[in-house]
């Protein structure tokens, strides 16, 4: 059997035209997806059924037994943390904020370690952007900035721009720039007309460079700016005022780098004022597939986008202090779910060394980093393979994903709607 | 089986036309029934003011763009917070509510259905996200077509059934409910950063005209049956002098349907303006009302604007941007491929502000002085004029002068000589108010047949109670009590069932989505087009058969099948 048009669970591009070919049941062949999609779709090996640690080893429990063992562990903590929610659907990621409310928790997502800054910038200059279909129709400038997506978002080149067909673009691949600004000379930039290469820590003064030229004052730029020459800025400023529609993609390395949100709003402004020349857009390279709708359904349901502390009944949110990392570094967290994400893989130690303190449940299908600290493991239905559910693209687009196997498994919303009941019976 | 009866409510049903008549209502498994069981509960309304459930017939509450409109907006938030209580989840915003905030404070103030005013196709399935924790009220979504390139291309290869057919198609497969026309053709002009100024630019590229786009939709809108008009938001909104270009835009729509207006015409307050710049900004009520009184054709809203802080948020992406560059505050832009765009950025309206004093003013002189109060309905675009927790404010404006007469004397004082409110002498009754709040919007929608708006024998139980004697309040002086009563019912009653008591929410609802499938010969199935098809898999980048919303996004589906004259 052969499934069409299954959307793949892996990065923010959530591409919705891979062919999934399953024989009794195993994917046995994956059509259109880059490496990244076709090594998820083909699957590593599951955990079969829940665990429980028992001193040194881990003991098989039931789904009922693991259910009640994380509910009455959220019950009965003080702090609880539900975190993760970027590798799950949003029916889930929904029962996960009325969970929060209901225990007076704490909810964050893994945007916090990622993409926060950005969310911090757009909170203060707002959000130019578009859907990614747009860029491919219409833009013949495309900048990627401190991304890399050859090898985090492979075919977001294909899809979307540098190889991609587009409606006013009569020969798409000669008549689109692209430009790549980054520190060190990425694969992304061998491909790219024309590349930049800033000084670590320089983003913000080439943005603002970039600024002063667009506004007219080429005067004031010394000869080189974080290792970029004033002629080069000067071209590029001036193909971004001569483009008829512009397209900035950045990630991490502007992100997470010096300066954090307020490159970000620099970059942001510089969209705003080139579009009292042209049109340009601006948007963020998100990572994992539904990172963005973890996003949109907390906003909906709570009023804000990731770190929202719930123990004084209102939602509360306060970077910085209501997000994850910063709950565990300061040891007040008491019991922590874990929900579609590998916190051990990416927060800094001092927080392991809060989570390996204290009880926590981890909901996901394959062993990770976080299993170490887990007291309870429950495999669950992976989205896009043996679940279905809501995702959101990087650019807002929100997509089914598709079945193209069917498992026992249960899936994230099915596990934390009977953990749920369960909390709301002892409340 | 459950049965409610409601005794002694003052009654106010212009549908029927009952005009304060004390009676009984009688409700069984959630519909107004003739009469009930000794067994059924009692609500004793002890001839309290009583009417059909309200009904917004424009309003943002789901979305992408009124969730970006929160996202980008951590102080909006902040600005209005409460905790899980009850029945009740946490909320929090004040112009951009979240869900269960909007959802809690309409039912509250009596409204029991919400008409989302644009939801672009491509992401129709957020809006239906969001429809569902919207619990206590009835939804339904227009739908986005104003820079449609399938309907462009029809528009300019002068084929309209064609264009019916693609609204066809894409209203059943994203089960949205009106068609809306938001700047037709500039939200495509803006997607090159670029702008129609009225009805007679061509847009780039597709070399149709913002008057061939309406033209053609109304009359598409009308080959389709849709139970409701077409819905525009005019060109050029918000720019000084634009009702020449509303009017241009009324004077295109011919009489076509017996049932109900031809065009609804949204937030014209923002359309009515006069003056040649912003220093001799004015108001141009008078001429915009005076050929609504005279057009039965047309329906509009007010759009009023209210002073304090609120965020606008617009499928009109252009507009956006000016206002942008003239507040110079946060700006939010949403391109959608071969569909629309939106925009959002945070303003304050002053009283201070002249400009702002007289936008104030525009929006009642609309309601005093267009006659028929069904040709002129209750809105704030909300959030765009203001939160829709004003309209108890415009309510008590709209019935006493003397009201409006203390606000005014705190507006900017050159104001008086700018527009004619203060020569306005109409103070609206009870009744207008109903028909503004609650019938008018379910004629004009065209779902009072679905039950809607009404109270009659087979309508939906919603009901509205408002601690308020129409016997002994005179509003006209007692404007406080008018406000008052409005802005908190003593019963919200939402399909048979008590929702809201004296603003607390009581259950968690479970809402109904009204969408529209229109049947069409099979030679107009755009589904099986193969140019249709083809385009759409080249530069849409979502799989057509990943587009059409699913069956699971609906809580209650209510889908209404009409026959197409294709
Ligand atoms: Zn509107």
């Amino acid at each position: 059997m052969i499934v069409k048009d299954a959307v793949c669970p892996f990065c923010g591009c959530l591409c919705d035209d891979i062919e999934v070919e399953v024989e009794g049941n195993r994917v046995v062949a994956v059509t259109n997806a880059c490496e990244l999609g076709m090594t998820k779709f083909m699957g590593e090996k599951r955990m079969k059924n829940p665990i429980l640690r028992d001193g040194n080893r881990w003991k098989d429990i039931t789904y009922d037994e693991a259910i009640r063992y994380a509910a009455d562990m959220l019950l009965s903590a003080e702090r609880p943390l539900l975190y993760g929610w970027s590798g799950t659907h949003g029916e889930a990621q929904c029962v996960g904020v009325h969970m929060a409310e209901l225990i007076h928790g704490v909810i964050d997502n893994t945007s916090s370690v990622c993409h926060g800054p950005s969310i911090l910038a757009i909170q203060e200059v707002g959000h130019p952007g578009c859907t990614l279909g747009v860029v491919k129709n219409r833009a013949d400038l495309v900048i990627y900035w401190g991304s890399n997506p050859i090898d985090a978002h492979p075919r977001h080149l294909s899809r979307y721009t540098r190889y991609a067909e587009g409606f006013f673009l009569e020969n798409a691949f000669r008549d689109r720039k692209v430009i790549v600004v980054d520190v060190r000379k990425t694969e992304t930039a061998n491909i790219a007309d024309e590349f930049i290469q800033i000084k670590p820590g320089g983003d913000y003064a080439v943005l603002s460079a970039l600024r002063a030229i667009v506004q007219g004052k080429v005067d004031t730029i010394p000869r080189t700016v974080a290792g970029v020459t004033r002629a080069q800025l000067v071209r590029v400023a001036n193909l971004c005022k001569s483009a008829k529609f512009g397209a900035v993609y950045f990630g991490l390395g502007l992100t997470m780098t010096q300066g954090k949100y307020k490159n970000i709003r620099n970059a942001i402004e510089l969209i705003s004022e080139l579009n009292r020349h042209t049109k340009f857009t601006i948007s963020a390279m998100r990572g994992h597939y539904n990172v963005y709708g973890s996003n949109e359904v907390n906003t909906w349901m709570t009023g804000y986008p990731f770190g929202i502390d719930f123990s004084r009944g209102i939602a509360f949110y306060n970077p910085g202090e209501t997000t994850a990392v910063d709950i565990l570094a300061r040891k007040e967290c008491d019991a922590a779910l874990i929900v579609g994400s590998d916190p051990a893989a990416h927060f800094p130690r001092r927080c392991l060394e809060h989570l390996a303190d204290i009880p926590v449940v981890q909901l996901d299908p394959y062993p990770n980093a976080t299993t170490a600290f887990c007291n309870v493991q429950i495999p669950v239905a992976v989205t896009g393979i043996d679940a279905e559910g809501t995702a959101y693209r990087m650019d807002g687009v929100p997509i089914r994903t598709r079945r193209v196997l069917s498992t026992d498994y249960l899936s994230d919303e099915e596990v934390l709607s009977r953990m749920y009941a369960l909390m709301q019976e002892a409340s | 089986m459950t049965e409610l009866l409601v005794k002694n409510a003052c009654v106010i049903d212009p549908l029927r036309g009952i005009n304060g008549e004390v009676m009984d209502i009688a409700i069984r498994n959630g519909k107004i029934v003739e009469e009930v069981s000794d067994a059924a509960e009692v609500v004793d309304a002890r001839g309290m003011l009583t009417m059909p459930g309200g009904i917004d017939s424009h309003t943002h509450i789901c979305g992408t763009k009124v969730n970006f409109g929160r996202y980008m907006s951590p102080e909006d938030m902040r600005a209005g917070r409460t905790p899980r209580q009850g029945a009740m989840h946490a909320t929090s915003g004040y112009s951009v509510p979240t869900t269960y905030g909007n959802s809690y404070r309409y039912s509250v103030m009596g409204y029991t259905t919400l008409l989302e005013g644009a939801m672009a196709p491509l992401e129709a399935r957020h809006t239906h996200e969001e429809f569902s924790y919207t619990p206590l009220q009835d939804t339904m979504a227009n739908t986005l077509f104003d820079g449609n390139w399938g309907i462009l291309e029809a528009i300019r290869d002068g084929d309209t059934k064609r264009v019916a057919a693609i609204i066809a198609w894409t209203l059943s497969a994203v089960k949205g409910f009106g068609v809306k026309l938001t700047n037709p053709g500039g939200t495509e002009a803006w997607q090159w950063g670029k702008n129609v100024t009225c009805i007679r630019d061509p847009v780039p590229y597709f070399e149709v005209t913002p008057a061939e786009i309406i033209r053609s939709v109304v009359e598409a809108n009308e080959l389709l049956h849709l139970p409701h008009s077409v819905h525009l938001h005019c060109n050029n909104l918000g720019t000084p002098g634009n009702y020449t270009c509303t009017l241009g835009s009324f004077g295109l729509i011919p009489d076509l349907n017996k049932k109900r207006q031809t065009l609804y015409a949204t937030h014209v307050q923002f359309h009515a303006y006069g003056g040649s710049g912003w220093k001799d900004f004015c108001s141009k009520s008078e001429p915009i009302a005076n050929y609504v009184n005279m057009r039965p054709q047309i329906v509009i809203d007010m759009g009023q604007v209210m002073f304090g802080r609120t965020t606008t948020m617009t499928a009109d992406g252009p507009m956006e941007f000016n206002l942008y560059r003239l507040h110079h505050d946060k700006w939010s832009n949403h391109d959608v491929e071969l569909e629309t765009g939106s925009g959002i950025i945070p303003v304050i309206y002053r009283r201070k502000n002249l400009v702002n004093s007289i936008m104030w003013a525009i929006g009642l002189e609309l309601a005093l002085l267009t006659k028929s109060p069904w040709q002129c309905l209750l809105t704030t675009d909300n959030p765009n004029g203001a939160p829709f927790v004003k309209y108890p404010e415009i309510i008590a404006l709209l019935m006493s002068k003397r009201y409006r007469d203390a606000e005014f004397a705190t507006v900017h004082p050159d104001t008086e000589s700018r527009v004619p409110l203060p020569a306005i002498e109409r103070e609206l009754d009870w009744h207008e108010i109903a028909v503004m709040t609650r019938a008018g919007g379910a004629r004009a929608l065209g779902i009072q047949d679905l039950g809607k708006g009404h109270l009659a024998p087979g309508a939906d139980a919603d009901v509205a109670i408002y601690p308020l004697r129409i016997d002994e309040v005179d509003p006209a002086a007692e404007y406080q009590k008018v406000i008052d009563g409005f802005s908190q019912t003593e019963y919200t009653i939402k399909r048979g069932r008590v929702v809201a008591r004296r603003g607390e929410c009581l259950v968690h609802g479970s809402n109904a989505t009204f969408w529209v499938r229109p049947k069409v010969p099979e030679n107009y199935d755009m589904g099986k087009d193969p140019d249709f098809i083809e385009k759409f898999d080249r530069y849409y980048t979502v799989r057509m058969r990943n587009y059409p919303v699913q069956d699971e996004y609906l809580t209650r589906s209510r889908c209404i099948e009409t026959e197409a004259d294709l």
